[in-house]
């Protein structure tokens, strides 16, 4: 009697299933079609490697070169800053401490990773910017060294609990069995769990990287927010997001300002759609190498 | 001591080196937001409307306005996230169509929150017509937080022992049933957490909800889910980039942080060790 009743439950989930399939379609969209019609207007070429942002300027530049270079610059040395602190915080994790300290390390980390990043701007704003200027005696304090260091800061969290899992996965025997030739703790660690887990730590580093790309609300405060192409770690910059943030409020929509920030969420979005595509198959990678499932 | 024994003795100082220095950069921000905002938290600064061009008064309306934000986007995603939870763990027939979601989802989850801000703009601003305002905000947030939602369920259904599905089915019980009185009510505690978890996350955003929802000020309080609504982390942006009394907004500012923080360790921490005793629980 019930096996319609059953299919049509079925059904049910199956259709609220696509709804979120639907958004992820929605998104590409909404940024394709919003996003699109600057490349015709100003160019692909011009756009992507124009080296002037002055979208309110009359007649209007868009090229977003700068803010791509700032993205990236900043990016990088953020990576620079949490790769080590967070692969060394997983492995010190997994590999050193105490099964007490592990009790504590662990939690305390999550609970770090979800500091909302308008705390970390305004720390940032108010405590390491004028900091920074003094130490090293420079003009502003609001650059892409301070924004790299905040960021770097706040990809360590991410990239420190998702390559303690993959350290975790690593299967005890492999260990055993290296302990038995007679190898010490670190040759272990760094000849058979490094490599074992080599790329679990590398979909950890991907994915940190996709979050500092990401990441909004610290550089729209603390990079300065100057549109050119940065020649110093001390020059005020401003990324992707920040100029979204920044200007969507004032853009007229559907003006060419208001086209030419969507086109940049989209390019924004490939880029970390690219990321994440990357971090997934290094995964798949990893995990059929260790013989786990899924 | 032999080379090898000395080679360990460095690599484990640098690594716990590394910890610590992780530590302290943490610290940091908590140790300082704290020590800067409490001093301004006080019983008027909780429950009063701003005054003064943002100089003196409290912040209720920003409290408020986060508070409606975060439960107006777990109520969009909540159900649905389960949904798309159970039909991918409890049905999943393996077809092309299941990747192609877990797929869409794992992604979803890598997508910049500004980018969801302009996906917000594009479709409940402009196209729904919803304008800047609580409900906008609300669905924004909550496609945010959905993959995070579907992934803690996820997990929590998959913890659920395979064998408790076959008694239920051996019994009798259809798969429905098996889905609504074992699955679901053994996988509750792990489900709640992840959303717990999202609770803390949507409470901090604020990318998605700058042309959303948000604004710098208001008088009152909203009125219905299609008004403009101060929130504070939008707050404490505006307090650091606008207005004219730079001095006086940097101490609200702090109190705001101050706020949000407590929420989100505390929202959070609950969510952390619900979850370890539940791990505890089934052995895992």
């Amino acid at each position: 009697m019930s096996i319609k009743r059953e299919k049509i439950y079925e059904l049910i989930f199956g259709i609220l299933a696509f709804a979120s399939l639907l958004f992820f379609i929605g998104i590409t969209g909404v940024l394709f079609k919003e996003g699109l019609p600057i490349f015709k207007n100003v160019g692909i070429f011009k756009f992507i490697f124009g080296k002037y942002w002055y979208p309110t300027y009359e007649p209007p530049d868009f090229g977003i070169f700068p803010l791509i270079a700032a993205t990236f610059f900043i990016t990088f040395g953020a990576m620079l800053i949490a790769v080590p602190l967070g692969v060394g915080g997983a492995l010190f994790i997994n590999e050193v401490a105490t099964s007490g300290q592990k009790a504590f390390l662990k939690p305390i980390i999550e609970l770090l990773a979800g500091i909302p990043s308008i705390v970390y701007g305004l720390f940032g704003m108010v405590i390491v910017a004028p900091f920074l200027q003094k130490l090293f005696h420079i003009p502003v304090g609001l650059c892409a060294f301070t924004a790299s260091l905040l960021l770097g800061m706040m990809a360590i969290p991410t990239i420190c609990s998702i390559a303690e899992d993959a350290l975790n996965c690593v299967p005890r025997s492999f260990k055993e069995a290296s302990f038995a030739l007679g190898a010490n703790r670190w040759q272990t660690l760094t000849k058979v769990t490094i490599p074992a887990a080599g790329s679990g730590i590398s979909t950890a580093i991907i994915l940190g990287m996709g979050r500092a790309i990401g990441e909004t609300m610290t550089v729209l405060m603390v990079a300065g927010g100057a549109a050119v192409i940065p020649k110093s770690i001390f020059d005020p910059v401003r990324p992707m997001t920040a100029t979204i943030a920044a200007e969507m409020g004032e853009a007229v929509v559907g003006s060419l300002h208001f086209q030419a920030l969507f086109a940049i969420g989209l390019i924004l979005f490939l880029i970390t759609l690219v990321f994440n595509i990357i971090a997934e198959l290094l995964s798949k990678k990893f995990r059929k190498r260790l013989g786990l499932g899924l | 001591m032999n080379k090898a024994k000395y080679t360990q003795c460095i690599g484990f100082t640098v690594l716990y080196l590394c910890i610590v220095i992780m530590v302290v950069f943490l610290g940091s921000v908590v140790y300082f937001v704290t020590v800067r905002g409490i001093g301004i938290i006080s019983w008027e600064f909780l429950t009063k409307v701003p005054k003064e061009a943002m100089t003196e008064g409290g912040v209720a309306p920003a409290i408020i306005g986060t508070f409606f934000l975060t439960l107006g986007s777990i109520i969009f995603s909540f159900p649905l996230g389960i949904a798309c939870a159970v039909y991918l763990c409890e049905y999943s027939p393996k077809s092309v169509f299941v990747n192609v979601i877990r797929v869409s989802i794992n992604n979803l989850a890598g997508v910049p929150s500004v980018v969801f801000g302009l996906f917000g703009l594009a479709i409940f601003v402009k196209f729904f017509g919803f304008g800047v305002s609580i409900l906008s905000g609300s669905l924004t947030l909550g496609i945010l937080v959905l993959p995070s939602i579907i992934s803690a369920s996820q997990e929590a259904l998959l913890s659920v022992p395979q064998s408790f599905r076959e008694a239920s089915l051996a019994l009798g019980a259809s798969r429905w049933q098996t889905i609504k009185r074992i699955s679901i009510p053994a996988a509750l505690p792990g489900i709640m957490t992840g959303v717990i978890l999202s609770v803390g996350r949507v409470a901090g955003e604020t990318a998605p909800i700058m042309f959303t929802a948000a604004t710098f000020y208001m008088r009152g309080y909203p009125k219905s889910i299609f008004s403009e609504v101060m929130a504070l982390p939008f707050h404490i942006y505006a307090l650091m980039t606008e207005g004219t009394y730079p001095q006086q907004q940097t101490q609200i500012a702090y109190g705001c942080a101050f706020i949000l923080l407590v929420l989100v360790l505390l929202v959070s921490g609950v969510a952390i060790i619900i979850r370890q005793k539940q791990r505890k629980k089934y052995g895992q």
